[in-house]
């Protein structure tokens, strides 16, 4: 296989739905081999339609999806192979064993028998869930389920793995520690598609983002890249001391949050460092500083509906 | 998908539908078994002396073919409509839409699992109709070729049925108001030839009529149609729900959006 083809290559898909909503009006898109990839974008703005016509659950109106250089429409079954999806909504039988699941997903793949368990032993023990492998999986927590989802799109081992919301409603611990997993396996040479309802997530994990809204894309680049384009960050200040007045800094704007916390606008070209010289002459002490937002969610808002601020909630929870 | 990759996948989704059935064995093959047997008791034993002969044999032993087709016609149309469309509403089967499985494998392994409870329950029956009369086959090939043909046959019809199904009650209508009225007027408990002329040929328009009659023939070696006819028709009546069922997989009717 040609390393320089794009595990995923996109080009002027479209996707009018039934009812006429037409959910993709001519998507360009492409993610090489080895990203890790985020897609963001807010409720209906075409991610699931996206991932549903990558893994044949949607029909495409028009356009083309190759998946490394197999295109979906002159060899699905080949593209199928190398790509892994792990659904928004749990979709295995509620009552079968957890293991079995798995091993039956692979052999929907042609993987015979005892490599499919072999590889469902693997996957499962990675994820932490070996000791509930035979457990009927209606018996396990939220966030089992949803690792289980991930060990049942990796047992074939596809090299382009696309997950819609993989963290959705796990507790921070999971959260993180399936972070770390898709970073491991990242590593080693798989390809990851994301969408993400937490932006911190896409920050934190993603080397490129592509933003999504109303079935075009408007943004895709680095994450870095897109991230410069942030015109200012706000950030609060923690002091030891007790604040009776909003401390004034010159070139700076600033607001009180309470008696213990102000913050503070630091603009384009700015640096966070000139604050705390004028800080200290006033006689006052940082003792903790963050961000007042997400950086990445407060670009993603200037973005998304000409930064009026009233999109959506960024969620993938797509209503198509 | 090379073809053993194919075959694989087509094991899979079988023993997965076999499992099935096998887990829940209480709603799958013990209620057909308990209904067929009060047929037996009711219809055989104690009704069955009173009708006298019919076409030269008890009504128990000329009852016992139709009931076992009458086993094998529900048991295989109902578990591939309740198994697909469960996956369906489930949303599991997008576990299979998402693989590179063809789309006749699909329609294999869900066919062969309803053959195979269809198969299954009428043996069960078949063992219980023992503790009432005595079975001597009297033509093996027929008998064999018959039950598994119109198990096929039907199990095509529940995979169109559950696709075409959008809830619940789709999957009970055309049990309900199809399935069962072609079975019991398909000549179960009464030899065709005991109607009037005109309801005579009106039932050779029943499908159901031909299977359980070509049974009836490997059985006991009687029928009230010619054997032949039965297997062209269901020949006919497979090639066509296969190819519409097929058909119906690769346009993903409310399957894909």
């Amino acid at each position: 296989m040609n390393s320089e083809l794009p595990a995923l290559c996109i080009k002027g898909l479209t996707k009018v739905y039934d009812n006429g909503f037409q959910a993709l009006k001519g998507v360009d898109l492409d993610v090489m081999p080895g990203d890790f990839f985020a897609l963001l974008g807010p409720n209906g703005a075409g991610k699931s339609t996206i991932i549903g016509i990558i893994s044949s659950l949607v029909r495409k109106t028009t356009g083309s999806v190759a998946v490394f250089g197999h295109d979906i429409d002159q060899d699905f079954p080949r593209a199928k192979k190398d790509v892994g999806v792990v659904p928004q909504e749990f979709n295995f039988n509620q009552f079968e064993k957890v293991f079995d699941i798995v091993v039956t997903q692979a052999g929907y793949y042609g993987l015979p028998r005892k490599v499919a368990e072999q590889r469902a032993e693997k996957y499962l023990r990675r994820l932490g869930l070996w000791d509930k492998q035979d457990q009927r999986s209606r018996m396990l927590s939220g966030g089992m389920k949803r690792r289980l989802m991930i060990a049942r799109a990796l047992v074939h081992e596809p090299r382009l793995l696309i997950l819609d919301e993989p963290t959705a409603g796990v507790d921070i611990e999971l959260r993180r520690s399936l972070w770390d997993f898709l970073r491991e396996i990242n590593e080693q040479g798989t390809t990851i598609i994301l969408t993400t309802h937490y932006l911190e997530e896409a920050e934190s994990l993603c080397r490129r983002i592509a933003i999504i809204d109303q079935g075009l894309i408007t943004q895709n680049t680095t994450t870095r890249e897109l991230l410069s384009q942030l015109d200012k960050e706000v950030f609060v200040i923690d002091t030891q001391e007790v604040l009776n007045t909003c401390p004034q800094l010159d070139g700076y704007a600033t607001a009180l949050i309470d008696s213990h916390s102000f913050e503070v606008v630091v603009e384009k070209g700015q640096s966070l460092n000139d604050v705390f010289a004028p800080l200290t002459v006033q006689g006052i002490h940082v003792s903790s500083l963050r961000n007042k937002a997400n950086r990445l969610e407060e670009l993603f808002l200037s973005l998304v509906n000409g930064g009026s601020g009233q999109s959506e909630s960024v969620s993938a929870e797509d209503s198509e | 998908m090379s073809a053993r990759e194919q075959w694989i996948a087509f094991m899979t989704l079988m023993v997965k539908e076999i499992r099935r059935f096998s887990r829940i064995w209480q709603q799958t093959l013990l209620p057909p078994a308990i209904t067929i047997a009060l047929y037996f008791v009711i219809f055989g034993t104690l009704i069955g002396p009173r009708i006298g002969t019919m076409s030269g044999f008890t009504y128990m032993e000329f009852v016992v073919p139709g009931l076992i087709m009458l086993a094998v016609i529900t048991n295989s149309f109902g578990n591939v409509v309740s198994s697909f469309f469960g996956s369906k509403f489930a949303g599991n089967i997008e576990e299979l839409l998402v693989s590179p499985t063809p789309n006749y494998i699909i329609l294999a392994g869900y066919v062969l699992g309803g053959v195979t409870r269809g198969l299954t329950v009428g043996f069960i029956v078949t063992l219980l109709s023992l503790f009432f009369t005595k079975l001597q086959i009297q033509h093996l090939g027929v008998t064999i070729g018959v039950v598994i043909m119109t198990s096929i046959l039907f199990s095509l019809a529940g995979l169109i049925n559950a696709v075409y199904a959008k809830n619940f009650d789709d999957i009970s209508i055309i049990p309900t108001f199809v399935l069962t009225p072609l079975t019991y007027l398909g000549g179960v408990f009464y030899s065709v030839s005991l109607l009037p002329e005109f309801w005579q040929k009106v039932s050779l328009l029943n499908p159901v009529l031909y299977m359980v009659n070509a049974f009836r023939y490997g059985l006991l070696g009687v029928s009230d149609i010619h054997v032949g006819w039965a297997f062209l028709m269901l020949s006919v009546f497979i090639a066509g729900l296969f190819l519409f069922a097929l058909h119906l997989l690769k346009n993903g009717k409310n399957l894909r959006s």
